[in-house]
């Protein structure tokens, strides 16, 4: 478990690093956390001649709230991402994300872009993006581009950005108002990659009916499957949100009363019709399915009562 | 005893160097040396036609390249079988490289040294090795049924048979007996594999001295003594030229107590022929596909009981899964097979082994060593035999136990080492009264009620062991006090994290009356002590500690004769306290240790004024004497070694609340109480500790770790990624209590501890999922999707 031989070379500057990488070609590979690149490496399940380190570009260490949204760079470590006041109050939904990416340590090393890149479908982050339509910037000399994460995510462990392109950095937009968001999952050990996993988003009027719902779910597919479930659920009653029906015996399908409940176990059931998990030696596809359709009514509902906490606020 | 530090919870004095990083593990020496790797076969059964080096050669930084066939022949010999037994009547072990077959994926093919690590990897992945794949035997049901060999010269892939049979007191065989019972049941129950699975790999770093011709080897080995005399043997060396070492070692757990490895041989080999240090470390992959592992049983239970559950007969059929060799022999499945019965006085009883080949990795023993299989055959059968009567479950086990009045309680049974199975003491009603009332066994039912109000749902479980631990055939001691007053104290056997280094030393500041920090203990280095068995089933504390205590005792006893003299006293009115001999009753009148030790070893030549108090001119010793008494030696120290005449019996009884989500089916253990008899205590904190880490691995064991082999004997889950060990968050707090009945075996009075905490785990959580479930738990380990899957199944 020791990588092939490899080129080293540690830039200290973004335009000297994008040279690299440039001259390197197919070759390259950026090194950040290295939280998966080295065990890849290591195992020799990838071979790049040329490693480029970002770690000496400080200038990308940057968490940054900007109108509309949390530009978080290249550099920025998971572990700095969640403990950012600013990046949790614009969006909360990185800060509930983040928690459940494996365990301190390996936060302290690994970079929310480096999770981005590597595209892997069991990873959180990767379905923030997705769930709130963020983007990436992808740099290369003289040319930047951003890349909306639809377009992002193009297979399991593969992404849009091409030989030769840096990721300079991440867009995610903030939580809009009347607007809640959750992540639940399920994980065999504390930290490990998800069984199955959702995070919703939820969207109210003033007079706390669903105006939007979307979910989207991890280890569920080749890449992440947002699901809009707003036809379940749209302009339902609001009293119910905050209610008994939210916490308390929330998921279990069976209480809370009336059309509304229903309306998440359908939407629930529609998250989990839409995912292709697949049988592996930690648990069976149904068994998959039935956690990602438990874990969408809680996710969906707790969304919900948050968003209606933040009408209680405005109001 | 002069001072009370035997039984008190000193704080383990490696842990300061253990925990800031500066312990010193096989990979941490041998800086400059060269290292080697393997080419491990990809196939897990398959004739290998071709090995091609040519391409390999080119690495710049390669030093050597082996096959078997560059290998002399006793080097290339297979490996010994360590413990043969009449029954293993086709044991097979394999050679350090496979010469034209491999049974297993992982078996070493190929040896690079090469100047580092990194280039001896590129070495191996230019090797091109071609082999003939066949269908691999993967399974025990599917090796017995299989027309597909392991060995060739093996029918039916079975290397071993053995029946044991106790019959009952009115002489009836099992079979009759639960014939003629009241009530049977009969079932079949299933373990999958698991490993020792240390974070610490295995490692070697051998050294030859061409000028001395000698070798000094470095092993991360639960047994250095014998590594020393197998080594010693394959390379035709005199033993004297060879010394082995075992470094801090982290962690055994049973892996490391076989030996020789392959590259043990291999590795000291090299370094004689290149004259260079070599080493190699094991890294995860390595010791996934190429160590050992353990675990897989299938039984086949049949019992025949009364209306109070009392067992008439128990009819145990097993099958075991020994991988592709039997390097170890069959200890584990005698293990299984012989401490099944565990508290329980059986009216009759019959076990039956088959011991299986197939295509995986051997099977050699992981701490617990058969025992976590057989308390889950005995545990389950209990529990079945409680639901089928509508007792509860420690009725049954009440109704079962042998009584304290019963000791020494002879099983009828023959025991790993040969010997009868005598349980020696132990007080099994009281354990399961401590029990109960540490979990709350007779208030669960509110508590349940409770959490099913809440829509929660709990369950409880229980599980009883009896552990034989401190097997022969022996252990010595050697104890030396310097002139400077300290005290050395070496034993042959190893340590991998026990705490040997406090608990050894508390025994011998005991014993000698002086501070323990004056004591310095040294283990696993034959250059200190060349007679050892290992470390290794629940041993050391009971074979070293009761021979370092004798070696003191001689110690101590010549000290207070020298004192005696010196002192002018009689030696029964000398007692020892903080390192001074002294007049009982009589202040002042005293003499330090250290001048004991001084006047033990007459000199010729002083070099200093300790020294010199000793030469021939200082004292007025007699002239008509000799300065050596006749059957006297120089220099205060003493040696002595222990040797049972059969083991000592710990025991135990676990229980558990679980809690599983009705939704999720996630299984979380929310308290977990141990009761725990191993005699007497050297060091209550580290009984505690090794209680904490066995019921640490026994959780994996139920819950997360097994080995998943493919139908073509591929490991799919050979990474710490997929290889699902507990965290800490998934270990809960462990509740303890200490029942004490001393064995009247040994000096001390004490059993071993080191295994006890792993042995019912898998029992417990079966014994609570299914109270929680309503749904019968006969294979473990159970996974949430697996628990889902017999939700469904149960509708
Ligand atoms: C034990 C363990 C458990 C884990 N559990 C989880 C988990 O539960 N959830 C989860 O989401 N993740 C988990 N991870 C992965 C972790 O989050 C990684 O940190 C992350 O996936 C990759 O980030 P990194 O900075 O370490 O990237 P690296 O490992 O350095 O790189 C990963 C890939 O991205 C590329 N890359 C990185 N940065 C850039 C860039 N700026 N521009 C272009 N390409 C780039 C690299 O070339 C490489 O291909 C776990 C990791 C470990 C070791």
């Amino acid at each position: 478990m020791k990588p092939p031989p490899f080129e080293y070379h540690a830039p200290r500057s973004v335009a000297e690093a994008m040279e690299v990488l440039a001259a390197a070609g197919p070759e390259g590979k950026v090194l950040a956390g290295g939280q998966s690149l080295i065990p890849l490496l290591n195992m020799r399940l990838v071979a790049p001649g040329h490693l480029v380190d970002v770690n000496r570009l400080t200038e990308l260490d940057t968490v940054e709230a900007e109108p509309g949204g949390v530009r978080v760079g290249a550099l920025a470590r998971h572990a700095r991402v969640e403990r950012s006041a600013g990046a949790a109050a614009a969006q909360p939904l990185l800060r509930q994300a983040l928690r459940l990416v494996a365990h301190p340590v390996i936060r302290n090393r690994g970079t929310v872009v480096g999770s981005l890149v590597h595209a892997d479908p069991a990873a959180e982050l990767p379905a923030v993006l997705a769930l709130l339509g963020g983007s990436v910037r992808l740099a290369r000399p003289g040319a930047v581009r951003d890349v909306p994460a639809a377009g992002f995510f193009t297979g399991p462990l593969e992404s849009a950005a091409e030989p030769g392109e840096l990721a300079v950095s991440a867009f995610f937009p903030a939580l809009g108002p009347r607007c809640g968001t959750a992540f639940h999952e399920v994980a065999r050990r504390h930290g490990d990659y998800a069984l199955a996993g959702v995070a919703a988003l939820v969207s109210l009027d003033d007079g706390l009916r669903v105006t939007a719902a979307r979910a989207v779910c991890v280890s569920a597919g080749p890449v992440p499957v947002v699901v809009d479930v707003t036809g379940h659920v749209a302009g339902t009653s609001p009293a119910v949100v905050s209610g008994a029906a939210v916490s308390g015996a929330a998921g279990t399908g069976t209480s809370g009363a009336g059309a509304f409940a229903d309306g998440w176990a359908a939407a629930a059931r529609a998250v989990a019709g839409r995912v292709e998990p697949e049988d592996d030696i930690h648990a069976s596809a149904a068994y998959r399915r039935h956690l990602t359709c438990v874990l969408a009514e809680r996710a969906l509902r707790e969304a919900a009562a948050s968003a209606a906490d933040d009408v209680g606020t405005r109001r | 005893m002069t001072t009370r530090l035997f039984g008190e919870p000193v704080p383990r004095r490696e842990d300061p160097r253990l925990l800031t990083g500066r312990g010193r593990y096989l990979d941490d020496l041998g800086a400059g040396a060269l290292e080697a790797a393997f080419v491990r076969s990809p196939h897990a059964r398959a004739r290998i036609l071709d090995i091609d080096v040519s391409a390999a050669i080119e690495v710049e930084g390669l030093v050597a390249i082996y096959t078997w066939e560059d290998l002399p022949e006793e080097v290339g010999a297979p490996l010994p079988l360590l413990i043969p037994h009449p029954a293993l009547t086709r044991g097979r072990t394999a050679r350090p490289l496979a010469r034209d077959v491999v049974r297993h994926v992982g078996e070493p093919v190929v040896m690079v040294v090469a100047r580092d690590r990194y280039l001896a990897e590129d070495a191996c992945a230019l090797i091109r090795v071609d082999y003939e794949p066949a269908e691999a035997v993967v399974g025990v049901e599917e090796a017995t049924r299989s027309a597909r060999l392991v060995h060739d010269d093996v029918p039916g892939n079975v290397g071993a048979h053995l029946v044991q049979e106790v019959p009952s007191a009115a002489g009836l065989g099992a079979r009759e007996a639960i014939d003629a019972a009241p009530h049977t049941l009969s079932f079949r129950l299933d373990i999958e594999r698991s490993a020792s699975m240390p974070l610490e790999g295995r490692g070697v770093y051998a050294r030859w001295d061409a000028d001395d011709r000698s070798l000094r080897i470095y092993s991360s080995t639960q047994t250095s003594t014998s590594v020393r005399m197998a080594v010693a043997a394959r390379l035709g060396l005199p033993l004297t030229k060879v010394e082995v070492i075992a470094p801090d070692v982290g962690g055994g757990f049973g892996v490391k107590i076989v030996h020789p490895w392959p590259e043990e041989v291999l590795v000291p080999w090299a370094a004689m022929l290149l004259g260079r240090e070599v080493k190699w470390t094991e890294d995860r992959r390595e010791h996934f596909v190429s160590s050992a592992h353990e675990r897989a049983q299938v039984q086949h239970v049949r019992v025949g009981f009364d209306d109070a559950g009392r067992v008439l007969g128990l009819d145990v059929t097993i099958l075991h899964d020994h991988g592709a060799y039997t390097p170890y022999g069959i200890i584990v499945p005698i293990i299984t097979a012989t401490q099944l019965p565990g508290p329980y006085r059986l009216g009759a009883y019959r076990v039956e082994f088959s011991s299986v080949y197939t295509n995986t990795v051997q099977v050699t023993p992981y701490r617990g060593a058969g025992r976590p299989q057989a308390a889950f055959c005995m545990e389950r059968t209990m529990d079945r035999i409680a639901a089928h009567l509508g007792l509860d479950r420690t009725a049954v086990r009440e109704a079962n136990f042998i009584q304290p009045d019963e000791f020494p309680y002879d099983q009828g049974l023959t025991f790993q080492d040969g010997r009868p199975l005598i349980y020696d003491s132990g007080d099994y009603p009281e354990s399961l009264r401590m029990l109960k009332e540490l979990i709350g066994w007779d208030s669960f039912g509110e508590l349940r009620a409770r959490a099913a109000a809440e829509g929660r749902r709990l369950g409880i479980g229980l599980g009883c062991y009896v552990e034989g631990t401190g097997v022969g055939p022996y252990e010595g001691g050697h104890v030396q006090i310097t002139s400077d007053g300290r005290v050395h104290v070496s034993t042959g056997l190893t340590s991998q994290g026990q705490g040997h280094e406090t608990a050894f030393a508390q025994i011998a500041a005991a014993e000698l009356g002086v501070p323990l920090e004056r004591v310095s203990v040294v283990t696993g280095d034959t250059r200190r002590f060349g007679y050892a068995v290992g470390t290794f089933a629940s041993r050391a504390a009971v074979m070293s500690g009761n021979a370092i205590a004798l070696a003191c005792r001689r110690v101590r006893e010549k000290a207070l004769r020298i004192a005696a003299d010196a002192l002018e006293a009689d030696p029964g009115d000398l007692e020892i306290v903080d390192g001074e001999v002294r007049v009982a009753g009589t202040p002042g009148v005293a003499v330090p240790l250290a001048t004991v030790a001084v006047l033990a070893n007459p000199l010729r030549y002083a070099f200093d004024a300790e020294t010199a108090r000793a030469t021939q001119f200082a004292g007025t010793p007699s002239p008509d004497r000799p300065p050596v008494a006749e059957g006297e030696e120089p220099g205060l120290e003493g040696r002595d070694y222990y040797s049972p005449i059969r083991s000592t019996f710990a025991s135990g009884m676990h229980a558990a609340i679980v809690e599983t989500d009705p939704l999720t089916a996630e299984i979380r253990v929310l308290r977990y109480a141990v009761v725990h008899d191993c005699g007497n205590l050297v060091n209550p904190m580290i009984v505690e500790g090794q209680i904490h880490g066995g019921v640490a691995q026994g959780v994996g064991g139920a819950l997360y770790e097994r080995m998943v082999y493919d139908e073509h004997g591929q490991l799919l889950n050979a990474s710490f990624m997929d290889f699902l060990m507990p965290y800490v968050t998934e270990v809960p707090r462990i509740e303890t209590a200490h029942l004490r009945t001393p064995s009247p075996l040994n000096p001390l009075g004490i059993k071993g501890a080191g295994e006890a905490g792993v042995i019912p785990v898998s029992a417990v959580i079966a014994s609570a999922v299914e109270d929680a479930e309503g749904i019968r738990i006969d294979r473990m380990p159970i996974s949430p999707s697996e628990l889902f899957d017999l939700r469904r199944a149960a509708g």
